[in-house]
């Protein structure tokens, strides 16, 4: 039977997410075996991976297709449809995925919490739940999907669950993700408008307007924020990515996080109608804060799985700048510098989905061989890991946002898009934005401090432990899963215009706009904006040119001069007895954002005297919005529980009364 | 096409060759100003000569990183005197990077840089690198900054159109530029390792940035992390003078505006050179936390002029 293209995709993506079901599910048959799960089904997920993946890059540039599941209520089965938005998003959770699942098939051991074969449950159905988020239709598989997709993570982080902190950790993810999980309801609960269809097709149909259409807006705007660690919803995230196992961390961070982009994309950009210009605004500014918040606190941890929370916050405050500014030209009638904007947020996704998941990896790779995921503890291990060090030093640069790779290219849509901004309407916001663009600025520049930081500390130096020189490289599993991300960023980094028009049917699906004719106006080595004397910028050029340049100095140098080389102790200045506790540390580096930044953490020093026998030194730097926001929410919690505690006593006569009461209360309202 | 291609390419070697030459300029200007005789403006070459002569002394623990920076660096200078319009803009390369690439590929060599400084774990070596991106992670910003107000005012980010607009156009003055340029000057200051920020000629290994970087490098290491310093000094003068005294760059190959551009070089680059010796003569090193003040404000200033063009010029 053949298959016409749009139902083909839909078909791919189904059997995926079946197919992953089915490998978690088989999980459960030897729930011990460590071969069976990790040599065997892990690698199959991979395969499920591919062929979402697939579906996505058929889906692309078809019109959208529609089917029903005959799953679900009797009376309310489950709507499924994929078009070029849901299909980007998969293919960005397939790509990560392969790479993540086969880096999991060497990763897994024997003896780590959870028992190989629910993880490998609970792997697979939050792989499925995700797609399944991805192709929903209507708001009740939609809801199912997000819940499941929670559940299922909070499972995975909590897989080490002896240890408190850990526990800690999964409550707050859970908490957060329902408040948030109840705000998209009642979003969709608005969207609806009283038709009482909660179909998406529908929703759009009968879009709602003026106030009612901002606080559909708004409410979906916290959601999906609670999931993407939107400040001051965030505080989760730097809790749960440190405790999960490290390829769930890569799998929460680098394409959780994208779910409620593409949830926030879905409402905004779909099934509501014109926005308003103070939507893009609103996102635009908690994006920048999230951003710049992200990056600084990034600066100051300790923990390299917490650092690199930090600097997913970071970079979801990134996407929602674009995506902010997408929404305002959007709403002033621009679009194709809303599409130029949409553009940079997308690529700026699927970029994050790749390195992140790298790095995550990586400290993954690192935590095995050394057991240790204190920055302070670490050190040197480029020449006992080899070719994680490799790989990593692709992602951080990729994050640093530095040419040629895949980050500086949505960094310089992005930045391009804020430089058109002058041509809107609204002479206030022209104003405003620029203070945007330096924000943005500021906080890339701050994304390189961390990511030296995070190389330097983990990578290069003198190990900070004697035990640190018994490490040992990755696994092949885990290099090849690595391996396959790296290909991604490096893809992505030197081939623009080809993403670009790859990603377009997205920008015509939502904005009617194409913007793959003027970025390819330079011909396709290059990307253009808007006209080729605007900005033009080609990667391949710039990294053949620095190729040739750094080849012809080498052979340059080696044929005048020779290459002789003596091996000594390090100079350092002449002082001798060089030991490993002289470089700085993590908290070194932090210390000078602390101290500009200050206003903004919580610090508090243990600082120890002259005199001190066996002094103590201990410095945290704290996030205020937990003082500030969520104790005094949860103490009020608390309080208002142990009132209505008063009440219960215990004693089935007292509990008898009440219900006698309430009786007697509710007969004397109905008369 | 094929004039235009030995143009860029001659351009190029002319900056590469010429960057000790300025490097020693600014130094003998220094020299007489502080009433000294000085070196004279060669003495670059013969350090370059005598490194490169040299066996490299590598450290035990160095790492493939640590040998590759030096080429790194090196070539991403190269890469900026090919792009920045020097002697002619629109240059067959021009295209394929734009400022905020630019701006991208400065990056990349300081991040080798640092990396490199903490691969061999010395204390000096990884204060340097945590200095050198306390100072680059305000100065980036801030330069980026400084480029978006030419970049409003010429609708374009490509330096060349960017001279184009400001050399060839009817002459108009734009007073958010001149907020730019003395941000761009602070950002010169800070990113080349100069006074106040760094002092080039310091012996003291407490007050390093630059230097504490480059500790452990030899030889022809030594040499081509030198000489990428001195390109980059350069980068950052011509980069200043296509942005804000654009005047001369040949905007069309062609013989006469061509010799007029060659002539024009030297003489703005004299000027340059000199005013920064003074501008160095003049100042006295801040202390190391005084410097993120320094760099807020080179970051303000350049917002300002940013604002100062959207308020006086408005949409264009």
């Amino acid at each position: 039977m053949a298959l016409e293209g749009s139902q083909l995709a839909i078909a791919l993506v189904l059997v995926g997410g079946l197919h992953w079901f089915a490998v978690g599910m088989a999980g459960l048959a030897v729930p011990q075996s460590l071969f069976w799960i990790a040599r065997i089904l892990f690698p199959l997920g991979a395969l499920g991976g591919l062929a979402v993946a697939a579906g996505g890059v058929v889906a692309l540039p078809q019109e959208p297709a529609a089917a029903i599941l005959p799953l679900g209520l009797p009376d309310l089965p489950f709507h499924v449809r994929v078009d070029a938005l849901s299909a980007f998003f998969l293919v960005l959770l397939g790509i990560a995925a392969v790479g993540v699942s086969i880096f999991s098939a060497g990763y897994f051991r024997a003896g780590q919490g959870t028992a190989p074969g629910l993880l490998c449950v609970q792997y697979h159905v939050f792989l499925a739940s995700m797609a399944l988020v991805l192709v929903a239709d209507d708001a009740y598989l939609f809801m199912v999907a997000w819940e499941t997709m929670a559940l299922s993570s909070y499972f995975l982080v909590t897989s080490n669950h002896r240890m408190p902190e850990i526990r800690r950790a999964g409550f707050i993810y859970l908490l957060i993700a329902h408040v948030g999980a109840v705000a998209i309801l009642l979003s969709y609960g608005v969207l609806q408008a009283g038709q009482g269809d909660y179909v998406f097709s529908s929703m759009r149909a009968h879009a709602p307007q003026g106030a009612w259409a901002s606080t559909a807006f708004v409410l979906a705007l916290f959601g999906f924020g609670a999931k993407a660690g939107l400040l001051p919803l965030h505080v989760w995230l730097p809790e749960a990515h440190p405790a999960a196992p490290s390829p769930v961390s890569a799998l929460m961070s680098g394409v959780m996080l994208k779910t409620a982009i593409y949830g926030l994309l879905r409402v905004t950009f779909d099934l509501l109608g014109a926005p308003q210009w103070w939507w893009g605004v609103l996102i635009l500014v908690l994006g920048l804060l999230t951003a710049v918040f992200g990056a600084m606190f990034a600066a100051v941890q300790t923990d390299m799985k917490r650092l690199l929370a930090y600097s997913s916050i970071e970079n979801i405050g990134v996407v929602l700048i674009a995506i902010g500014l997408a929404t305002t030209f959007r709403a002033y009638s621009m679009p194709l510098l809303a599409a130029l904007a949409l553009t940079a947020a997308l690529y700026h996704c699927i970029n994050h989905a790749l390195f992140k998941s790298l790095l995550f990896l990586a400290t993954g790779s690192v935590l095995h061989s050394t057991k240790e995921r204190n920055l302070g503890k670490l050190g040197g291990l480029v020449h006992s890991m080899p070719s994680v060090a490799f790989f990593a030093l692709i992602g951080a640069l990729a994050i640093a946002g530095v040419p040629p790779l895949n980050g500086f290219v949505s960094e310089w849509l992005l930045l391009q898009a804020f430089l058109a901004t002058p041509s809107l309407p609204n002479s206030y916001l022209n104003m405003l934005i620029p203070l945007g663009a330096a924000a943005l600025t500021l906080s890339a520049g701050l994304a390189g401090y961390v990511m030296v930081k995070f190389y330097g500390v983990i990578f290069l130096g003198q190990p900070r432990e004697p035990a640190l020189a018994h490490a040992h490289d990755a696994g092949w599993l885990e290099r090849l899963g690595m391996a396959w991300l790296v290909a991604g960023c490096v893809a992505l980094g030197l081939l623009p215009l080809k993403i670009v028009a790859i990603l377009d049917p997205v920008n015509s699906l939502l904005l009617a706009q194409t913007l793959s004719e003027t970025a390819g106006r330079s011909g396709w080595l290059f990307i253009t904006v808007l006209a080729p004397e605007r900005a033009s910028y080609s990667p391949l050029i710039v990294f053949c040119g620095m190729l040739s340049v750094v080849a012809a100095t080498f052979l340059a140098v080696r044929f005048r001069y020779g290459g002789r080389v003596r091996r000594s102790d390090p100079w350092d200045c002449g002082h001798p007895g060089l030991t490993p506790r002289m470089q700085d540390t993590a908290e070194g580096f932090g210390q000078p954002i602390k101290q500009i930044f200050e206003p903004m953490f919580r610090i508090e020093r243990q600082l120890p005297t002259p005199f001190d026998e066996r002094p103590v030194y201990r410095a945290t730097a704290d996030d205020h919005f937990w003082y500030w926001a969520y104790l005094p929410v949860a103490r009020l919690t608390e309080r208002v529980s142990r009132w209505i505690g008063v009440l219960q006593h215990g004693r089935i006569s007292l509990y008898l009364l009440y219900s006698l009461a309430t009786l007697v209360v509710l007969l004397l309202v109905v008369s | 096409m094929n004039a235009a291609i030995a143009i860029q390419l001659g351009q190029a070697v002319l900056v590469v060759l010429l960057a000790p030459l300025f490097a020693g300029w600014v130094n003998q200007c220094r020299a007489w100003l502080q009433n000294r005789r000085g070196p004279g403006m060669l003495q670059p070459y013969r350090v370059l000569r005598k490194l490169f002569h040299k066996d490299a002394v590598l450290a035990h623990r160095a790492s493939f990183l640590f040998r590759a920076t030096p080429y790194i660096r090196f070539g991403c200078m190269v890469l900026a005197a090919y792009i920045i319009p020097t002697l002619a803009s629109g240059l067959p390369i021009s295209p394929a990077a734009d400022v905020i690439a630019l701006v991208g590929i400065f990056a990349l060599g300081r991040v080798f840089m640092a990396l490199a400084a903490m691969d061999i774990g010395t204390a000096f070596g990884t204060m340097g690198a945590r200095r050198e991106m306390l100072v680059a992670f305000l100065a980036e910003p801030a330069l980026l900054m400084v480029f978006f107000t030419p970049a409003l005012i010429s609708q374009s980010t490509s330096l060349s159109t960017i001279v184009h607009t400001l050399a060839y156009q009817p002459f108009v003055i734009h007073p958010g530029l001149a907020f730019a340029a003395i941000a761009f000057l602070m950002v010169l200051l800070a990113e080349n390792a100069r006074l106040p920020i760094d002092n080039p000629a310091t012996h003291l290994e407490l007050t390093m940035i630059h230097e504490a970087l480059v500790l452990e490098y030899s030889a022809r290491h030594l040499a081509l992390m030198d000489w990428a310093s001195n390109l980059k000094l350069l980068a950052y003068a011509t980069m200043g003078l296509a942005l804000f005294a654009p005047w001369g760059i040949a905007r069309t190959i062609d013989g006469p505006s061509l010799w007029l551009a060659l002539a024009c070089l030297p003489v703005k680059l004299a000027v340059a050179g000199a005013a920064l010796a003074l501008l160095e003569t003049l100042s006295a090193k801040l202390r190391i936390f005084r410097a993120p003040e320094f760099l807020a404000m080179a970051f303000l200033l350049a917002v300002l002029g940013l604002l100062t063009h959207v308020l006086l010029e408005g949409a264009a």
